[in-house]
């Protein structure tokens, strides 16, 4: 079953944070491939670590 | 006074912005402010030699935050709502599907997207921004954070993506989507 951008969003998230396991990687991927929505998103999220970082 | 002294205590309205910021609350971070000024002081030997005081400052005042959330954490458990479900349809599907931002880095160059972030960190509830300034400012680890907080690990993954959700759209709002 393909996950649902909801769900995408919570792994791209707690990638962040843990280390996925390997279905959670491979579930990740294959969404990501096709939905320009999710992957914007991941870049945002990259960005926003980024930016917090050189906060202050 | 001493100089030392002087140019410790003309760091105070920064480092007080700094804590206010992470702890989200005037007298905690005042009172944390306090604390690190009262150990630059009693500890002036160990600045000797370096460059920044500043910076310092600020690597003292991290661990006097800390302290402050540790302590809070202790006294006040946790509790805010879920508001995820309104970004998502039933079906798991994005309500308004992420565009890609213009351009980002150069936003990093400009000191009125931090004033905005900052200002977007100060939308977030309590908890929230405590757990992800530990995570993305001070770059502890969850489980460190689970451990401060006092909240399960679970619960920590969940503080922290509703703190980088929620900064998505403010920043989508008010600086992205201009």
């Amino acid at each position: 079953m393909m996950p649902t951008c909801k769900e995408v969003s919570r792994l791209v998230s707690q990638g962040l944070d843990r280390q996925l396991g390997f279905i959670e990687r491979l579930r990740l991927r294959v969404h990501l491939a096709i939905c320009d929505g999710c992957t914007n998103f991941k870049k945002q999220m990259e960005f926003l670590r980024k930016a917090v970082k050189q906060l202050g | 006074m001493s100089d030392f002294r002087t140019r410790v205590e003309g760091e105070r309205p920064y480092l007080l912005r700094y804590a206010a910021l992470q702890l989200r609350d005037r007298p905690t971070a005042e009172d944390a402010v306090q604390e690190t000024l009262l150990a630059a002081l009693a500890g002036e030997a160990a600045f000797a030699g370096r460059s920044n005081l500043r910076t310092w400052l600020t690597g003292i005042l991290k661990h006097k935050i800390v302290d402050a959330i540790r302590r809070a954490s202790r006294e006040a458990p946790a509790a805010d709502a879920d508001q995820m479900e309104e970004l998502f349809d039933e079906t798991g599907h994005w309500r308004e599907m992420p565009s890609a931002w213009a351009d980002p880095d150069a936003a990093l160059e400009q000191k009125e997207f931090f004033a905005k972030l900052e200002e977007c960190l100060s939308r977030l509830p309590a908890r929230t921004a405590q757990a992800f300034m530990l995570r993305e400012h001070l770059g502890f680890e969850t489980d460190e954070i689970c451990k401060e907080l006092g909240v399960t690990a679970t619960h920590c993954w969940v503080l922290l993506y509703r703190a980088r959700m929620a900064l998505r759209l403010c920043l989508e709002q008010n600086w992205f989507g201009r």
